[in-house]
C-alpha cells in the first residue's frame, strides 16, 4: 500500500510456476512466483495468458484464493473445466518451473481489507470461494476480528475446496462460522437434504439482515443471481452485496 | 427461472482486458446508464465476453454501456451508453 503509486499501470508480467497441490481430483492449486508483484488485496483476480509457439494466445481470468503477502506469491485455484483450452493445461500438464503470463491485480470493487471491520457474510458457489477464501485468509493473517460467516455451496463433500483449512481456522476462531450447502450429495452426517441454497437456510445460517453484514457473493452467474435475490428478499441492503459473477470465458462451450 | 439467460458475467470480468485503457480500475468506478439513467458501480454491468471484444449492459435495463472491439493493432472504445463513469482518484490497492 504504501509507497506504491496510486494510479498502477496493469501490465503483463511473467509468473514461475512454483508450487502445485491438488485441492480435488479436478482442481489444483497453482503457487506463482511473479516478477515485480505490486501485492494484491483479497478478492481480486488476475488475468492469466498462454501463448503457443505458432502465437495464438489465450487468456482467462482466475481469482487470486492466497492472503495479500510481501513475497511476490500468489496462488491460484483452477478448476479442470470438461472441453476448456486453457484449464486443462493448467491443472494437468504444467510443473514446476513453467512459466506463465499474468495481469493484474484486477478489481477494486469486489475486495475486503483488514481494516474494514464490519459483520461480514460470504456466500460462494462452487469454484466461487476462491476470492472469497482468499478474504478469510486475509482476515487470519492479519489478526482481524471481524465476525465472518461463510455459506458454501457445492455439489457434494469430494468436491469442496479447502476443507481442512476451513475447519482448522472455524476451530479455532468462534467469529468464523462456515455451512456446507450440498446440492446434490450431503455426508450422512448433514442436518439438510441435498438442495440448492433457499430462504430457509439464508434464514438458518446467515447474519440477521439487522446486523447490516457486507456480503461477498461468488460463482456461475445462474447462482449468483438466485443467491443474492435470496438475501435481498430477506431483507439484506442491496447496496451491501457485492456481486462477483465467473463463467467459462472464452472456453469452449 | 429456467427461462432466464446466463449467458453474461460482469464487469470485474472486463476490467483485465479495460486496463489495457483506463490506467485507474473500472470495476470501482460507477456509471451512469444514458438510457434508464441508473448509477452503478461498473463491477455489476452485465458483461458479455463471447464476442470479438467486450460488450457491458447496464444490469437494471440491458441497454447497452460499452463496447470494446479489438481490430488487428487497434482497439476501438464506445462508451455512449454511459452519460458519464466516475472514477476514484484515491483508490489505493
Amino acid at each position: 500500500m504504501a509507497g506504491t503509486a496510486v494510479l498502477g499501470i496493469v501490465t503483463w508480467r511473467t509468473a514461475t510456476v512454483v508450487g502445485l497441490r491438488d485441492e480435488t481430483p479436478t482442481a489444483r492449486t497453482l503457487a506463482l512466483a511473479v516478477d515485480d508483484w505490486p501485492g494484491h488485496v483479497a478478492g481480486q483476480h488476475v488475468d492469466v495468458r498462454l501463448t503457443a509457439a505458432d502465437g495464438y494466445s489465450a487468456v482467462r481470468s482466475y481469482s487470486i484464493a492466497s492472503a495479500p503477502s510481501s513475497d511476490g506469491r500468489i496462488e491460484l485455484t483452477i478448476e479442470q473445466l470438461p472441453n476448456g483450452e486453457v484449464s486443462p493445461y493448467l491443472t494437468q500438464q504444467v510443473v514446476v518451473g513453467d512459466e506463465l503470463e499474468v495481469r493484474g491485480p484486477i478489481g477494486r470493487w469486489f475486495v475486503w481489507r483488514p481494516e474494514q471491520s464490519g459483520t461480514i457474510q460470504l456466500v460462494a458457489g462452487g469454484s466461487g470461494i476462491v476470492p472469497l477464501m482468499a478474504m478469510i485468509r486475509s482476515r487470519a493473517s492479519a489478526n482481524s476480528t471481524a465476525p465472518f460467516r461463510l455459506l458454501y455451496s457445492v455439489r457434494e463433500p469430494v468436491a469442496v475446496w479447502y476443507r481442512d483449512e476451513l475447519q482448522a481456522i472455524s476451530d479455532h476462531d468462534s467469529s468464523v462460522t462456515i455451512t456446507y450447502a450440498y446440492t446434490r450429495t450431503a455426508p450422512k452426517d448433514s442436518p439438510r437434504p441435498p438442495g440448492r441454497i433457499d430462504a430457509g437456510l439464508i434464514a438458518h445460517s446467515t447474519w440477521p439482515p439487522i446486523l447490516s453484514p457486507t456480503c461477498y457473493v461468488c460463482g456461475p452467474t445462474s447462482f449468483v443471481e438466485s443467491a443474492a435475490g435470496l438475501l435481498i428478499a430477506s431483507g439484506y441492503d442491496p447496496d451491501k452485496i457485492r456481486t462477483e459473477r465467473f463463467g467459462p470465458t472464452g472456453e469452449q462451450k | 427461472m429456467s427461462s432466464q439467460n446466463y449467458d453474461y458475467l460482469d464487469g470485474n470480468a472486463a476490467a483485465g482486458e479495460l486496463s489495457k485503457i483506463f490506467v485507474m480500475d473500472v470495476t470501482a468506478a460507477e456509471g451512469k446508464c444514458a438510457h434508464c439513467g441508473t448509477t452503478r458501480r461498473f463491477a455489476e454491468a452485465h458483461v458479455y465476453m463471447q464476442c470479438p471484444g467486450v460488450v457491458a449492459r447496464c444490469a437494471g435495463c440491458e441497454h447497452v454501456l460499452l463496447r470494446l472491439v479489438n481490430v488487428r493493432q487497434r482497439v476501438v472504445l464506445d462508451v455512449s451508453g454511459m452519460t458519464y463513469l466516475s472514477l476514484d482518484t484515491a483508490q489505493t490497492c
